[in-house]
């Protein structure tokens, strides 16, 4: 990348050393630095997901052997859900956005947001030695007994580095929380806050809150590991159920951590693009609260088949349903910010708008797993394999991709193009659509997740599926392409590509170093764009040759 | 804004800022301890028995001396808190390291509890001491009991850290006032690691004793 006239002033350029990006207390640098990190990680899932599709594309199995296959899922499932998903949008969006959001220096703890950095790196790679020394067949969600008494893989590292990265999650919860309290610009009150900025709330919320309990999790679990005795031990009379309470009382709220920060992209992308205020704002903003709030109640749809009692699940499953009232709100507030805008199908846009559709069937799936009757038939089916990729995929990759495009330009000072990133929108859509949607109907018919074979009546479908995957693939290589084509040959930015409102387009693309020239002074609501049209009007006519 | 002070406006705000964080830590570790306790909770009814036959075989004495110890540990450090709020300087180190050197006292005698606990083959596993029925709810106990401890051991080898850290600070800082808040948001983190010993100890060594 080519450093531009003036450019010495950026935070890109300001010390192009190594040592001062490794050393960086900035909070813009260290988004980037997770950016670098999670993509690897990315790429890592990707090629896993990619041979699992590979692999199912004959009913035998094409590729690898059983015991293989399972630690090919086991993995992916790791891979994306806690070096990926987890930090996604937060870690580097988040990072990058919240103290230009709120229009301060940097986050409220710098050098804590630089520690939790290393510790994410340390834990990937705790993980992936672990992966690549054997690896291990638990799936994710590391059941007990499995996990400490049967298992033949290597637990230890894997659960060491997946707790590890629970502090830097917990230290970037802390983080942003405690900056948006204490370090909005003046003005800034919490109802002008952009909605992205509640979402990170509602998510640092669940990271502060529920990633502890799987920390003791993990050090129950790896204690029982190593000393193949301790709390969850059936041959003690221990209780494997305690287990899987404890792990899904952080893991159900970590559901909500992959798909809230997707939403707060969504309200960002969709008001800019239809050039209106979010319809709603206040409700939309606590729908992401209480999202979060409800989240800490509905772990219990994870076990209604383990043998928990008839009433606890009962309790479980009305309380599940209520999740999806704020969701729903969500979803129609963004219709009705659309309704009568004027809307630009740029390519956030496009990807938001891909986010509204699967999201919905997503939500709407997960009421088939909440309610008792067909869970029992759908659980362990690739019906719920395809729901809450339905959510993750569909949702937080598309609106990771959707932030990724519409902050691009102030990221990087460059423009990517728009002909290739609507292209690699529509490749997702499309693309995901054919992976997943066959898996819906492969679960309805009792295909069972997590096996190796499948009898051969369910073939035609999955090769859908496999052949949906090859072009998903493309829709995630294209962006890494193009993005890259865009650092050194894309068109300059300008410092508000989009005539979006937010303060972080108010200052240059990309920001210098110290965030703002001039500490920023907020004197109008959220998305307010006759405010914007004015104060532009007002620079045009204070500068008549700019 | 003052450029060495970014991302605050002020020193105050900047301590402000350090307390509220300290405070939303110790929400995130009242969660991990909470799991813990979840483990107490179940157990102490499921397998009641046991479990109350592993709580009659840990030390009390020791315990008791531990809790004595780490209370009066917080109260000193309070001294500390008050010395550096009134400008004292110098009354900020001998309260500190009494309080670091009370912790310290606490994981000495607690190491050797384990030592005894250790030869009385109290560890959870194949030669375990306590037998028949009531074995596998103590072992649980047991299991529970290691783990607490070390990862409350843990807690107060990092209070400790941070004490002598306080210390350091205070006396490098060359004649000029050192922030109060400093030594603040470490007594906030070392009283929380007393409150979780406060808690422990009943369920350690009095719940189902009698």
């Amino acid at each position: 990348m080519a450093p531009m006239p003036g450019s010495e002033r950026n935070y890109l350029w300001q010390d192009g050393t190594v040592r001062s990006w490794l050393l960086t207390t900035d909070h813009k640098r260290i988004a980037l630095l997770y950016m670098a990190s999670i993509t690897v990680f990315f790429v890592l899932g990707g090629i896993a997901a990619a041979l699992i599709r590979l692999h199912l594309i004959v009913p035998t199995g094409a590729i690898v052997s059983d015991e293989t296959y399972s630690r090919l899922f086991t993995l992916h499932g790791i891979v994306m859900v806690w070096l990926f998903l987890v930090p996604s949008i937060p870690v580097t969006l988040g990072n990058f956005l919240v103290p230009l959001m709120l229009g301060a220096r940097d986050l409220a703890f710098p050098r804590l947001n630089l520690l939790s950095w290393y510790l994410f790196v340390m834990a990937g790679m705790l993980v992936v030695y672990g992966l690549f020394r054997g690896g291990l067949e638990t799936g994710w969600t590391f059941y007990t007994p499995l996990s400490t008494d049967y298992t033949q893989g290597r637990v230890l590292p894997v659960v060491a580095g997946v707790f590890l990265s629970g502090f830097s999650s917990i230290a970037t919860g802390v983080n942003f929380i405690i900056s948006i309290h204490q370090l909005r610009a003046p003005g800034m009150t919490w109802y002008r806050l952009p909605l992205m900025l509640w979402a990170l709330y509602a998510t640092s919320v669940i990271f502060v809150l529920a990633t502890p309990v799987l920390g003791i999790t993990l050090l129950l679990l790896g204690f029982e590991h190593f000393f193949h005795v301790g709390v969850f031990d059936p041959a003690l009379g221990g209780d494997p159920l305690l287990f899987q309470h404890l792990f899904w009382f952080y893991s159900h709220p970590a559901v909500y951590i992959m798909i809230l920060p997707g939403m707060g992209v969504v309200s960002e992308v969709v008001s800019t693009f239809c050039h209106k205020p979010v319809f709603g704002y206040r409700f939309v903003a606590w729908s992401s609260i209480s999202i979060a709030a409800i989240g800490f109640l509905v772990w219990g749809h994870h076990m209604f088949v383990a043998g928990t009692s008839l009433y606890a699940a009962v309790v479980f499953s009305m309380l599940s349903f209520l999740v999806s009232v704020p969701s729903a709100i969500k979803v129609f507030n963004w219709l009705g910010t659309m309704h009568g805008g004027a809307i630009r199908l740029d390519t956030p846009m496009l990807y938001a708008m891909g986010f509204i559709g699967l999201f919905t069937v997503g939500g709407l799936t997960g009421l088939f797993l909440a309610s008792l009757a067909s869970d029992v038939h759908l659980t362990q089916t690739y019906f719920v394999v395809a729901h809450f990729h339905y959510i993750m995929v569909g949702g937080m990759v598309s609106a990771y991709f959707a932030g990724l495009h519409y902050w691009w330009p102030k990221i990087t000072g460059r423009m990517y193009p728009e002909m290739w990133g609507r292209t690699a929108a529509a490749l997702l859509f499309f693309g995901f659509n054919l992976t997943f949607f066959p898996q819906f109907l492969l679960g309805y018919e009792g295909m069972p997740r997590r096996y190796a074979t499948y009898p051969a009546q369910f073939q035609v479908l999955n090769v859908l599926s496999s052949a949906g995957a090859s072009i998903l693939a493309l829709a995630y290589v294209l962006p890494l392409v193009y993005f890259t084509w865009s650092l050194f040959r894309g068109a300059r930015a300008t410092d508000n590509p989009w005539q979006a409102t937010g303060l972080e387009w108010r200052t240059s693309s990309p920001p210098p170093t110290e965030n703002f020239a001039q500490a920023p002074i907020v004197t109008h609501e959220a998305y307010d764009y006759a405010a914007l049209a004015q104060a532009e009007d007002a620079t045009r006519r204070e500068t008549p040759h700019g | 804004m003052a450029e060495h002070l970014a991302p605050y406006d002020t020193p105050l705000h900047r301590d402000e800022t350090a307390v509220a964080g300290m405070w939303l830590f110790l929400a995130s570790e009242v969660l991990l301890f909470g799991g813990l306790f979840l483990v107490v909770l179940v157990y102490s009814h499921t397998h009641a028995a046991g479990w109350a036959a592993g709580v009659r075989h840990t030390n009390l004495a020791i315990g008791s001396v531990n809790t004595l110890l780490l209370i009066s540990s917080s109260a000193i450090y309070t001294l500390a808190t008050e010395a550096a709020r009134q400008g004292h300087e110098r009354r900020i180190i001998p309260a500190a390291l009494g309080a670091a050197g009370m912790g310290m006292t606490f994981l000495v005698l607690k190491g050797w509890e384990w030592r005894l606990e250790f030869r009385e083959h109290l560890f959870p596993g194949p030669d375990f001491a306590i037998s028949g029925p009531e074995a596998g709810g103590a072992q649980l106990f047991y299991s529970f009991y290691f783990l607490a401890t070390a990862l409350h051991g843990l807690h107060m080898l990092v209070g400790i850290g941070l004490i002598v850290w306080v210390c350091y600070r205070v006396r490098t800082h060359g004649g000029r006032p050192v922030s109060p808040m400093v030594v603040d948001v470490v007594g906030l983190y070392w009283s929380f690691v007393d409150l979780v010993w406060i808690l422990l100890f009943p369920v350690l060594y009095l719940i189902g004793r009698a």
